[in-house]
């Protein structure tokens, strides 16, 4: 596995996920200018698969959900930051974007080789042979995350209660 | 940093696992976000922690997360708007549609308000201000926004809370929402503010002193004779910037000013005395602030938790001095500003910008002769729109602009190009600041001339 780490600092806003100017375009459009503020390279360099690491307060500020959708556009693989947003958070469960919590992050470093594991809430440094240990979801996340996200999740229950009225 | 007695009186809700506190009728006590909550889940009681289901009374929704991000996932499910009586959409990011791109969107929007038969006030001003301004708000309501700084209705005694557009398209499809019911931090003001000290300058000294995060995604609710004596649309500034301290809502228990607002707005206020927290209601914590010894504050780029008294900072030269959004440029916010700017004009090297909050309250400035003070000044008058706060049309910041604003938010980038520098003050210290070229206290504008507002 080649997945790499992307390690940012604190506070990382939806406007640096996300800048307000490109959001009247498409989501492609969008994803070329994410992280483009604080990680010029970000864009260009970021594979499905790797992970982003951050400090506290991850997503903080505008409601726009693109800022977590633009992350799941470009195959990042889940966030792992000591705290989150709380806007950010919800949209990135509900788009089916894994957002972790981890009280140490002491042995994360940028570029390190990693993988991602929500179902054991683990983050395995695969070079290092380091195992950060994860925050648990909690179980309706983990339902919400499972299905996919909210769309998927509604999808089934409006069919479970259309198949009832059938009956 | 604001000098203050500082008091942390109870500590985290369950770390503490005290027994409940019981009001005089035997209910347990509960905080002003709970009650309101409860009524929403169906429930007598809600406790901090507790995931429900909540009903929802209003969704409010605007040009940039609504339409055009909701209506695909709607199709998706085959589903209807669980009630267009109980949907307002209010156009602000794209006005004026300035852009080919933007113009298309509003377009959208426009034709789907028709075709969905909601409530839409188009081009009349930010989401945040209009809302209440028209009458859509009233104490005890659980309303959700597509917007962060949806707390801002908090203000009238309602819970309010910003939400992304998927989990806006599921509000619109079932009228329900879950949350995890918040613990509520108490923010006490006691005393007054002092002449060219605003509610503003209360938001940015919190965000210096709390942090970004202080809110963990919890409830604040803001009390004390200060707070009291604020008007609707400075208590407004306050629960507006709840988000800026990572808060989930910003509220204010309802009083006698709140009421005399609505009812101006042509609200049934109906019970109202009910919506305030019970005395004895466990909170999360409690701090109490002097606001007499509260200086004019401003924040450095790129963070609202940069703040520092305005008399602390150093003289920085600014390009620019914009007067803006939902946080800045409420008709008290105009009102405050021309104070200072009347009869004097901005430094040579500056532009001074204004975008008033909305058309209600730029007529109403203008009524009163505030409109024409701006002009007399140079100023360059935007849409009544999100404008450059939200950086989403041809107005932005260039490369290199130093700007001072009376917005929320000085993220890097979000108003224009990310070499731009954004210093945050109040409508009086970005006037101040507009006339003396740099970043001036606005008291001394004050008391040069012989005028608080």
């Amino acid at each position: 596995m080649t997945n790499r780490i992307f390690l940012l600092g604190d506070d990382i806003d939806t406007d640096q996920l996300a800048p307000g100017h490109a959001m009247a375009g498409g989501l492609a459009a969008l994803a070329g200018h994410c992280l483009g503020a604080v990680r010029p390279d970000f864009a260009a360099s970021v594979k499905p698969g790797d992970v982003l690491v951050a400090g506290r307060n991850f997503g903080m500020g505008s409601s726009r959900e693109q800022a977590a959708e633009v992350l799941k556009h470009l195959g990042v693989a889940g966030v792992v930051a000591r705290t989150f947003a709380g806007i950010f958070y919800r949209n990135a469960i509900n788009l089916g974007l894994p957002v972790m919590i981890a009280k140490n992050l002491d042995d994360v470093s940028d570029g390190d080789l990693a993988e991602l594991d929500v179902v054991c809430s683990e983050l395995h440094l695969t070079e290092k042979k380091l195992v950060v240990q994860l925050e648990p979801l909690p179980e309706y996340l983990k339902r919400l995350l499972a299905d996919g996200g909210l769309v998927p999740q509604l999808k089934k229950r409006f069919a479970a209660e259309r198949a009832r009225l059938e009956d | 940093m604001v000098t203050q007695s500082f008091r942390k009186l109870i500590a985290d809700d369950e770390a503490t696992g005290a027994a409940p506190l019981l009001s005089a009728v035997g209910v347990m006590a509960q905080t002003l976000a709970q009650k309101i909550i409860a009524r929403a889940a169906g429930r007598d009681v809600v406790r901090p922690g507790d995931v429900v289901t909540a009903t929802v009374d209003l969704a409010m929704i605007h040009d940039s997360g609504g339409p055009r991000r909701v209506e695909p996932i709607l199709k998706e499910l085959g589903a209807g708007l669980f009630d267009a009586s109980r949907v307002v959409l209010i156009s602000d990011h794209f006005v004026p549609g300035d852009t080919d791109e933007g113009a298309r969107i509003l377009e959208f929007t426009r034709t789907w308000a028709r075709q969905r038969d909601v409530t839409f006030h188009d081009g009349e001003g930010i989401c945040h201000v209009v809302l209440p301004e028209r009458g859509h708000l009233r104490p005890g309501m659980f309303v959700v926004g597509g917007d962060s700084h949806s707390p801002t209705g908090g203000a009238f005694g309602a819970y309010m809370f910003g939400v992304g557009a998927t989990e806006m398209a599921g509000v619109l499809a079932t009228g329900e929402i879950w949350l995890k019911v918040p613990g509520t931090i108490l923010i006490e003001w006691r005393n007054r503010l002092c002449d060219g000290v605003m509610a503003k300058d209360i938001m940015l000294a919190l965000c210096a002193r709390l942090g970004m995060d202080g809110g963990c995604y919890q409830a604040i609710e803001y009390c004390g004779s200060a707070v009291a004596v604020l008007a609707m649309q400075e208590r407004m500034t306050l629960t507006n910037m709840a988000a800026e301290l990572g808060a989930q809502a910003g509220l204010i228990a309802p009083d006698e000013v709140t009421v005399a607002y609505l009812k101006k707005a042509g609200v049934e206020v109906g019970d109202w005395q009910h919506f305030s927290s019970d005395p004895g209601a466990k909170l999360l914590a409690h701090h109490v602030f002097d606001a007499a010894t509260l200086e004019p504050q401003v924040a450095a780029p790129h963070s609202p938790a940069n703040a520092e008294p305005v008399s602390q900072a150093p003289a920085t030269a600014i390009d620019i001095a914009y007067i803006g959004a939902c946080t800045g440029a409420k008709y008290q916010d105009l009102k405050y500003a021309a104070t200072i700017l009347r009869g004097r004009k901005p430094a040579p090297c500056v532009e001074l910008i204004v975008a008033p909050a909305s058309r209600h309250d730029q007529d109403r400035a203008a009524a009163e002769g505030i409109m024409q003070v701006f002009e007399d000044a140079g100023a360059r008058i935007l849409a009544n729109a999100c404008g450059i706060c939200a950086g989403y049309g041809n107005d932005r910041l260039g490369e290199d602009v130093t700007c001072i604003s009376s917005t929320a938010r000085n993220f890097k980038g979000r108003m224009g190009a990310a070499s731009s520098k954004v210093w945050l003050g109040s409508p009086l210290t970005v006037a101040a600041s507009a006339v003396a070229g740099h970043i001036a206290d606005p008291r001394e504008f004050l008391a040069e001339s012989g005028r608080a507002p």
